[in-house]
């Protein structure tokens, strides 16, 4: 099978999955890439999702894809699309990002129930990668380019509402940062490596030609699926990963805070444990003296600015309004069963 | 029970409520815009007034100014702000911020992330309901930065560091005011640091210098403090628990603790309650040190040619004032824990020439070595044991700044 009507096969048995009400954009049936300025001012002019029908449709050779453990969003849904130009394809690799062709677009679609917000755009140009947040209309028909973001009330379960913030473009680097340039976070093995409807979701990726030099599956890492029951180790640790580590690692934009939460860290003081803050201000809470005290969560920094919500102390510093209870209550009984005590 | 006092017990995060302020909004998208926008060689225009932000403004450009009308006419308010863990949030290399003013950040006012090439000019941070515990944490604060200049700046109210440099290399921090922080001015875990001709009063404590254990960047090296009035650091310590910086004691003027090659001189420091200057090592905190790249030693620490005077006579903190009964009260100028580094001591039991503590033409400062590896057994106030030189410190010269 040719690799675009792989692709196309493959985007057309997840259609079903979705259920949008709203009109979909209008735009051309392929997508339409573009490495330099000037950026299209509407997201349909990418062509990155097709128009028939009411749903958010990936177009030929858009790749929907899944990551194990998402980053927390104030409980938006999110879906991923990837797209390569024509006869490229990602390079695998164990540890980081995988390496990606100049041209490629990443999307992230934020919607609640089925109102989408934001789509984010994250496209691999001539210069390195830029971030390009596309602002939803009322009727979800069209989205437009917004850099410097918005704030979107929005209602979640039990008629609570709250204050969506749509980041700006220079934001995005605040957690898609590596060595000072602006990266991808979520296309690493760990995350990618996991089932997608009945295959691996990295065989698959291959298959279609979208990933070259994947080893055998079982010496390719991989992160906990949240919420699949993985224990409270691999989970807990998965969750870290996917929400603090691309800030907290030594190439990250909070490397100056000597923490390092990549799932691939053995050692547990880079991990907080018995570790007291380097600048943490008020975010070190009343009384707590270490990001992370065994078997006392409640005496644990890390976990009280998970449950923040205040600018000044919650963690991550952007990307939600509301407190994760889930994640947060998942790294509470991880440090409750932590052995050893600090001195 | 009213809820005023709720609010002070539970914090002011239970007690947040919309803001009485309503934010600028379309100043907010002008300006992140242009900050957006910003190509090399731009300078970003912010008019005078004051404007009220919801959000933190974020500038990842280089090469670029961001410039007000002058830090009393372009203020930046964030008594709105819902998001972002800083006021003004700046990365990219050689980046001048000049003339304005960054008021009352949940977080951090100014925050400056591996820039190469930092100029910080007549720029005000500052928490303007005065010292409160849940101020933002520091207010002019580089991080992994090199080469950086902050002049003519004035920080207050900063629940954490007035002006904080952090695991940095090439920093001069001269001419500007700091006060009502925790900490007036601080250099932690960076090297050739000029820090002088600063006014530093009201603070608790007044100019720290530190190294500290468990962070990437290790050694705090060649940091010059020289020329600064520094006076009446006294007011409480209202850090949030947790952090270093609520271990120093209120009514602290001067303190080196851990660092090497720090040259402290012709400095006014007077009037403060505990200790006009103390040279310590990290063992003083009684921490454990968990980090095995780590000195906790201060090293060829020299003291010359300042004026010290007052002071001494109302020490806070239970331990030091429990020391006054072996130190006497006033307690000295100068107090030096007396904590060396054992593997370094030579054949005869004394530290090398080129390690010691030197101290000298500081006028009729008092001093102690406390002694504090025999438990104050052998309290010394006689200068003459400590009445060497160590070679200047070199200046810094700053590349690449404009």
């Amino acid at each position: 099978m040719r690799r675009g009507a792989a692709l196309a096969a493959a985007a057309v048995s997840l259609i079903a999955c979705q259920h949008p009400r709203r009109a979909p954009p209008r735009g051309p049936a392929r997508v339409q890439p573009h490495t330099a300025e000037p950026w299209p001012e509407r997201l349909s002019e990418w062509g990155l999702f097709r128009a028939d029908g009411s749903a958010l449709e990936p177009n030929p050779g858009v790749l929907l894809y899944d990551v194990a453990t998402p980053l927390f969003s104030d409980y938006a849904d999110k879906l991923r699309t990837v797209w390569m130009p024509e006869g490229t394809s990602a390079r695998y690799d164990a540890d980081g990002a995988f390496a990606l062709p100049v041209g490629t677009i990443l999307s992230k679609t934020f919607q609640f129930d089925r109102r989408r917000i934001e789509t984010r755009l994250l496209v691999h140009g001539e210069r390195g990668w830029v971030p390009l947040p596309y602002l939803w209309n009322e009727d979800g028909t069209e989205a437009t380019l917004e850099i410097v973001g918005a704030i979107v009330p929005v209602e979640l379960q039990h008629a609570r509402v709250i204050h969506y913030v749509v980041p700006n473009a220079n934001q995005c680097q605040g957690c898609h940062e590596q060595n000072k340039a602006l990266v991808p976070i979520g296309i690493t093995a760990r995350q990618l490596h996991r089932p997608f409807w009945s295959e691996d979701q990295l065989e698959r990726w291959a298959l279609v030609g979208a990933l070259t030099g994947l080893p055998a599956l079982d010496q390719v890492p991989h992160n906990a699926i949240w919420g699949g029951g993985e224990g409270l180790e691999r989970s807990a640790r998965a969750y870290l990963d996917a929400n603090c580590a691309h800030c907290h690692s030594p190439q990250g934009p909070a490397a100056s805070a000597g923490l390092d939460l990549r799932s691939s860290t053995s050692e547990p003081r880079l991990l907080g444990v018995c570790k007291p803050p380097v600048a943490a201000g008020r975010g070190a809470g009343p009384g707590m003296l270490l990001d992370i005290v065994p078997g006392r969560p409640e005496a644990s920094i890390l976990p009280y600015r998970m449950r923040s919500t205040d600018p000044g102390v919650m963690m991550p510093e952007l990307g939600r309004t509301v407190t994760h209870a889930e994640g947060a209550q998942l790294v509470e009984d991880w440090i409750r069963q932590l052995p050893g005590r600090c001195e | 029970m009213r809820l005023p006092v709720l609010c002070a017990l539970l914090g002011a995060l239970a007690c947040r409520t919309t803001p009485a302020v309503k934010p600028d909004t379309d100043f907010y998208r002008r300006v992140q815009a242009d900050l957006i926008r910003a190509k090399a060689g731009d300078v970003v225009e912010l008019p005078e007034g004051k404007f009220v932000l919801d959000r933190s403004l974020t500038s990842v450009a280089s090469d670029i100014t961001i410039r007000g009308k002058g830090m009393d006419k372009t203020i930046l308010s964030f008594q709105a702000q819902e998001q972002g863990a800083e006021g003004l949030s700046v990365k990219g290399d050689h980046v001048t911020l000049e003339d304005f003013a960054v008021e009352d950040a949940r977080g951090d006012a100014v925050k400056i992330t591996g820039s190469d090439g930092l100029v910080i000019r007549r720029v005000r941070a500052e928490w303007t309901r005065g010292p409160n515990t849940g101020n933002g944490a520091y207010g002019l604060y580089p991080v992994n930065c090199r080469n950086v200049l902050i002049e003519g700046s004035v920080a207050a109210g900063a629940s954490d560091t007035g002006i904080y440099v952090g695991q940095s290399q090439n920093v001069i921090i001269r001419g500007n005011k700091a006060m009502k922080n925790v900490a007036g001015i601080e250099s932690e875990n960076s090297k050739q640091v000029e820090i002088s001709d600063n006014d530093v009063t009201d603070n608790a404590g007044g100019i720290l210098v530190f190294d500290l254990p468990d962070l990437p960047v290790q050694g705090s090296e060649g940091t010059r403090v020289f020329d600064n009035r520094v006076s009446h650091n006294n007011i409480d310590n209202f850090a949030p628990s947790g952090n270093i910086v609520a271990s120093v004691p209120s009514g602290t003027g001067v303190l080196v603790m851990a660092a090497d090659d720090v040259e402290v001189f012709q400095n006014t420091v007077t009037d403060h309650r505990t200790l006009n200057m103390a040279v310590v090592s990290f063992q003083v905190l009684q921490r454990p040190i968990k980090d095995d790249r780590y000195d906790p030693f201060s090293e060829r620490v020299h003291v010359h040619h300042n004026t010290f005077k007052g002071g001494g006579a109302d020490p806070a903190g239970l331990l030091i004032k429990a020391l006054t009964l072996k130190l006497g009260n006033p307690l000295p100028d100068i107090f030096y824990d007396g904590i060396v580094n054992k593997k370094k001591l030579g054949a005869d039991g004394s530290v090398s020439q080129d390690l010691r503590l030197c101290i000298h033409d500081n006028g009729g400062a008092s001093f102690v070595n406390a002694d504090a590896p025999h438990d104050f057994a052998r309290i010394d106030h006689d200068l003459a044991h400590f009445a060497c030189s160590h070679p200047p410190v070199a200046p810094v010269t700053l590349a690449g700044t404009p």
